[in-house]
């Protein structure tokens, strides 16, 4: 029998390396998967490169591991946030690699590496520093930039529902990076509002198969609050 | 003289440069609305207009702003302000949401600015080469990939600089790409042949205008 829930976050974790690349969803504070860094805060992983939208706030969850030396780089679209002193911090005395990428190629990025598109062209940052040593191609009259796809070896995800397969479903704009974090990623982690029995699930409501699904943790926690 | 000349210009308010941007979005158009003034623009298109508004973290059909008692926690825009969604409104993840932009489905996109030049170049998002921080967040996929882009903004700087220019000195967002401007003193089509003034302020007068610009502004033929 197949069954993907794990009981524990010290289960959930294992075999995460040094080194890793850690894709986050999460978007603000809705759909972020918070327990999950909390519980890779705790198995102790470092030298980790980070791709999320924003470089965290506060003195919590993914500043929290920047905080604590585990992070050699981030990449995001937006660095900013309403407390971002940790990253500022961190970037101004040189402690941290930071490579800014426009939001949708960086989703797009993801959704790529889950795809098996190793590159791609796209219109975006054309004409700007993004553009500065990558490929340009003129395609029918329009110039393009070579962006790279973006591959996770660990994906931390929130989901709304999930059932014993890994099938996944999201809330509003918990969505957000979710699913493209869970299938361009070797080992997707997710952490779940409510677990449901197989089959309970709708399959036309299903967001994520299963099939870019790992293990999965009952995380109850109720609704996201502040930013 | 020039002095009461100044004195009776009435730029447009916030409001009103909001106001005039929403009076010339059309029934049907799928519209982002950048983070900053340009929000404020789907306060003013009336519900019976039925405009569809966009936002990056996969928000298609929002409505107003919730009231207090009534906030869904889980449904926010990309300017993380608590949202509505309207009835036919719809969620997607943030690949497809970007492929609407990145896709040229969106009629619109109306973005804040630091500068616009008179060949539709737009600087948005970084303020020197060497920004500290930048943070670009989904400008670059807006400004390169909705069908048209208007900017929202005032004509200059606090300290009276012109932000319509002949050539951006702020790092690009994009080259090309802004079709229509709405400042506080004027609105300003971008045209092969520069800008193009469609209305100004009450009182305005196309030469003190040009005084406030630094490209060359043409007169609507």
């Amino acid at each position: 029998m197949i069954n993907k829930i794990v009981q524990s976050m010290a289960e959930l974790m294992t075999g995460i390396k040094d080194g890793s690349t850690v894709l986050l969803g999460g978007f603000g504070s809705v759909g972020q998967p918070n327990a999950l860094i909390d519980g890779l805060i705790e198995q102790g992983a470092k030298d980790l490169v980070v791709a999320c939208n924003n470089a965290g706030a506060g003195h919590v969850g993914l500043a929290r591991l920047m905080e604590l030396g585990r992070v050699r780089k981030i990449i995001c679209s937006f660095p900013r946030s309403s407390d971002p002193v940790v990253f500022e911090t961190l970037y101004r005395a040189g402690k941290i690699e930071l490579e800014i990428v426009p939001q949708g190629t960086l989703a797009e990025r993801m959704r790529a590496a889950g795809a098996g598109v190793p590159a791609f062209f796209t219109a975006t940052g054309v004409g700007t520093k993004m553009a500065v040593g990558k490929e340009h191609r003129e395609i029918d009259g329009r110039t393009y930039i070579l962006e790279q796809a973006l591959k996770g070896d660990i994906g931390l995800v929130e989901a709304w529902e999930a059932d014993r397969w890994g099938n996944l479903t999201y809330r509003l704009a918990g969505r957000n990076f979710n699913p493209v974090v869970a299938m361009a990623s070797a080992l997707t982690l997710v952490q779940t509002q409510h677990v449901r029995e197989l089959g309970q699930i709708d399959p036309d409501h299903i967001v994520t198969p299963g099939i870019f699904v790992d293990r999965v943790l009952h995380v109850p926690y109720g609704d996201p609050s502040g930013f | 003289m020039s002095e009461t000349v100044v004195t009776d210009i009435k730029p447009f308010s916030r409001v009103q440069m909001a106001q005039n941007a929403a009076a010339d979005i059309p029934e049907g158009w799928y519209v982002n609305l950048g983070i900053g003034m340009p929000t404020a623009i789907a306060d003013w298109v009336p519900a019976e207009r039925e405009v569809i508004f966009h936002s990056e973290n996969g928000v298609l059909g929002m409505g107003p702003a919730p009231e207090k008692d009534s906030i869904e926690p889980w449904l926010i825009n990309a300017g993380k302000q608590y949202v509505t969604l309207r009835a036919g409104g719809s969620i997607c993840h943030h690949a497809d949401s970007f492929s609407m932009i990145r896709g040229g489905h969106l009629d619109l996109c109306v973005l804040g600015a630091f500068q616009v030049a008179d060949n539709g170049d737009i600087a948005n998002w970084a303020t020197s080469e060497n920004d500290t921080a930048p943070a670009v967040g989904g400008a670059m996929d807006l400004a390169a990939g909705a069908k048209r882009l208007w900017v929202l903004m005032d004509h200059t700087t606090k300290d009276g600089s012109p932000k319509l220019v002949t050539r951006c000195t702020y790092p690009l967002t994009a080259p090309a790409c802004v079709r229509r401007v709405y400042t506080n003193l004027a609105t300003i089509d971008v045209t092969e042949r520069g800008f193009v003034v469609r209305a100004m302020a009450p009182g305005m007068t196309f030469e003190n205008l040009q005084a406030r610009t630094d490209a060359k502004l043409h007169i609507a033929a």
